[in-house]
């Protein structure tokens, strides 16, 4: 993770860099995109078995599509998952030029 | 079952053996307040997954949904999906910040943005409350279990629980708590894939076979196979599904589990880990349930105990003889034990560290007294929960644990998400955002259907309901949010310092820069 050795920090610094403006922006972007995404595929669930047959109905060998759709929900738990680890590694090597950045311009103040 | 057999005390005494060992162990690793609350920071990525993992698939997850599915086939799996798919509101929204701001607890984490003692009290008082309900539940369910196992009563049996997490949390703390989750994480693995291949083996290792002699060897017919079965109020189903997805990341002994390790990226890993195992383990609760419907029959699951917590150790009797049972069984015990531990070390650190070394003595403290008050509050919040626990043993308890996600989805994520994300949060915002959902979740319950009925006995007191839903989290969780909204309103716009404040906790969480500094 991104360490700089001063005991002070100057955040307010840190805060105006436009690449850390940047980062922020997308960073949030992509975070409550794909939550909104696994939220609302999670959400559809119950309302889709409360209130319609449409996953009553069998898919293939005696296996109705709630099984099936319960599946897609692990399946993408752990994609979602993995997705998350390759873009935070991203973020983070974004986060150590922001620190670097800060750094050479002056570091600690 | 009433008889105990020598393997079943061999199993028990191997386990708890073996845990006393590993406290032993850690008591000589503990020394300072870090040590205690955070096992020093110093987890890898799979131990904390597997210690998460631990925490997580407690005694309702285990006995519980295995049950749920055996009795009621697709609804009692709603569970199994709930649990899971809450691990990514985790990694996705409160993970990592929280790593990057919070030293100990929830609170800390809050104050990094708003450093009031009213804000930390606020925060202290919701994690005792949600731990206070939580344990209640683990440890009447644990009394009832054990009694059902060993045969022996139920007051000496919730002794017998308290006594071992009191053990555990006080001369192990976090290092002892952690790795008892871990044991017990990697046995239940163990035990549940040795189970579910015995199944698997009864139906020709044959999926479709499963489910083709599944809709017919229960009374229920195909319908077990289709959702339904249990949850009939389409309202109430989807309320209890967004308490369980969004609570998860709101409750005080999983967010704990991100102070233990170094920094985010392991946090990160971590989480990873946990979600694999608790996935695998999840999708074996199917041959679970579907196991003990088959082999056991609902009418002996029912009659053994009415909530169906005893379909798996009659499973692993059926399929495995005296030997599966006797594991199982103290497995479970071992499941109890290590969850209960973790409720004990969230509510210790919200009570001493929180309101007594931050709010009482203001952060004057030394290393050796923060050691001494956590030790103290461990002990205060056991035998608080013991002496509940005792006293609530004839009431119908199993709603409480969905009640502690409800208040953690409703009382905890609200702040936690515009602590970290919305620049103009206050601190009156953050009071009463916390204190709208722990207030409205209180008292949604109090006035719904799991405490009142009109049937005597059904419910905790008998009249009509007032309010509609069993978990009111669909009302209480939006409410949440509005509190805070509302109250950021009230509390008006932000001094120089507050917004100066937020820049610094943006920068914190966004890079993870100087996490050092603030957690030593």
């Amino acid at each position: 993770m991104a360490q700089v050795k001063h005991d002070i920090v100057d955040y307010d610094k840190i805060a105006a860099q436009q690449s850390f403006k940047d980062l922020v922006k997308r960073k949030k972007g992509f975070l409550w995109t794909i939550t909104a995404i696994f939220l609302i595929a999670y959400m559809l669930l119950p309302i889709l078995t409360s209130y319609t047959d449409l996953l009553h109905q069998e898919a293939f060998g005696g296996i109705s599509w709630v099984w099936i759709y319960a599946a897609g929900l692990f399946i993408m738990t752990w994609s979602l998952c993995h997705l998350y680890v390759a873009k935070a590694n991203s973020f983070d090597r974004e986060a150590q030029a922001i620190i670097d950045e800060y750094v050479t311009n002056g570091g600690a103040r | 079952m009433n008889d105990i057999s020598i393997t079943a005390v061999l199993f028990f005494v191997l386990i708890v053996g073996s845990t006393l060992v590993v406290t032993w162990w850690a008591s000589r690793r503990t020394s300072s307040a870090s040590d205690f609350y955070t096992a020093g920071g110093g987890l890898t990525g799979w131990q904390n997954g597997l210690a998460i993992a631990g925490d997580y698939l407690s005694a309702a997850s285990f006995l519980g949904i295995a049950g749920s599915i055996a009795l009621f086939g697709f609804d009692g799996f709603f569970f199994s999906i709930g649990y899971l798919v809450a691990y990514l509101v985790v990694l996705y929204i409160v993970a990592e910040p929280l790593r990057n701001l919070g030293k100990f607890t929830l609170a800390d984490m809050i104050t990094a943005r708003f450093n009031t003692p009213k804000v930390r009290g606020t925060a202290a008082l919701s994690t005792i409350t949600i731990v206070l309900f939580y344990m209640i539940a683990q440890l009447v369910g644990a009394g009832a279990l054990i009694q059902l196992l060993l045969g022996i009563d139920y007051w000496i049996s919730v002794l017998l629980v308290g006594v071992m997490m009191t053990t555990y949390v006080l001369f192990g703390g976090m290092t002892a708590t952690s790795w008892v989750q871990i044991i017990k994480a990697g046995l239940l693995m163990i035990g549940t894939l040795i189970i579910s291949f015995l199944v698997l083996a009864k139906f020709d290792f044959n999926i479709f076979t499963m489910f083709k002699e599944m809709a017919t060897v229960t009374e229920h017919g195909a319908a077990y196979l289709n959702p339904g079965l249990r949850y009939t109020n389409g309202l109430d189903t989807i309320s209890m599904m967004i308490a369980l997805v969004l609570g998860t990341a709101g409750l005080p002994h999983i967010l704990m589990r991100f102070f233990t390790v170094k920094d985010a990226k392991t946090a990160r890993s971590s989480v990873i880990w946990a979600t694999w195992l608790v996935g695998i383990f999840y999708v074996l609760t199917i041959f679970l349930g579907f196991g003990a419907a088959a082999f056991v029959g609902t009418d002996a699951i029912v009659a053994a105990n009415p909530a169906g917590n005893m379909a798996a150790p009659l499973l692993a009797e059926v399929l495995g003889g005296d030997i599966l049972f006797s594991f199982v069984c103290a497995v479970a015990f071992a499941t109890i034990l290590a969850v209960v531990a973790g409720l004990v070390l969230s509510g210790a650190s919200a009570l001493s560290h929180d309101i007594y070394a931050e709010i009482v003595k203001k952060g004057n403290i030394t290393e050796k007294e923060q050691v001494m008050a956590a030790r103290i509050g461990s002990i205060t919040i056991s035998v608080i929960s013991i002496l509940l626990a005792l006293g609530a043993q004839t009431l119908n308890v199993a709603f409480l644990v969905s009640l502690a996600f409800c208040i953690a989805a409703s009382a905890n994520l609200p702040v936690i998400i515009y602590t970290i994300y919305w620049k103009k949060f206050n601190s009156t915002g953050a009071i009463t955002a916390m204190l709208t959902g722990l207030i409205s979740a209180l008292v949604l319950v109090a006035l719904s259907p799991n405490v009142w009925n009109p049937v005597e006995g059904a419910a905790i007191l008998v009249g009509e309901a007032i309010f509609p839903l069993g978990n009111p989290a669909l009302v209480s969780v939006p409410l949440g949010f509005l509190g805070g909204y509302i109250g950021s309103l009230i509390g008006g716009k932000q001094s120089a310092d507050e917004e100066k404040k937020f820049r610094e906790v943006d920068v914190k969480a966004n890079t993870g820069i100087s996490v050092q500094d603030i957690s030593h």
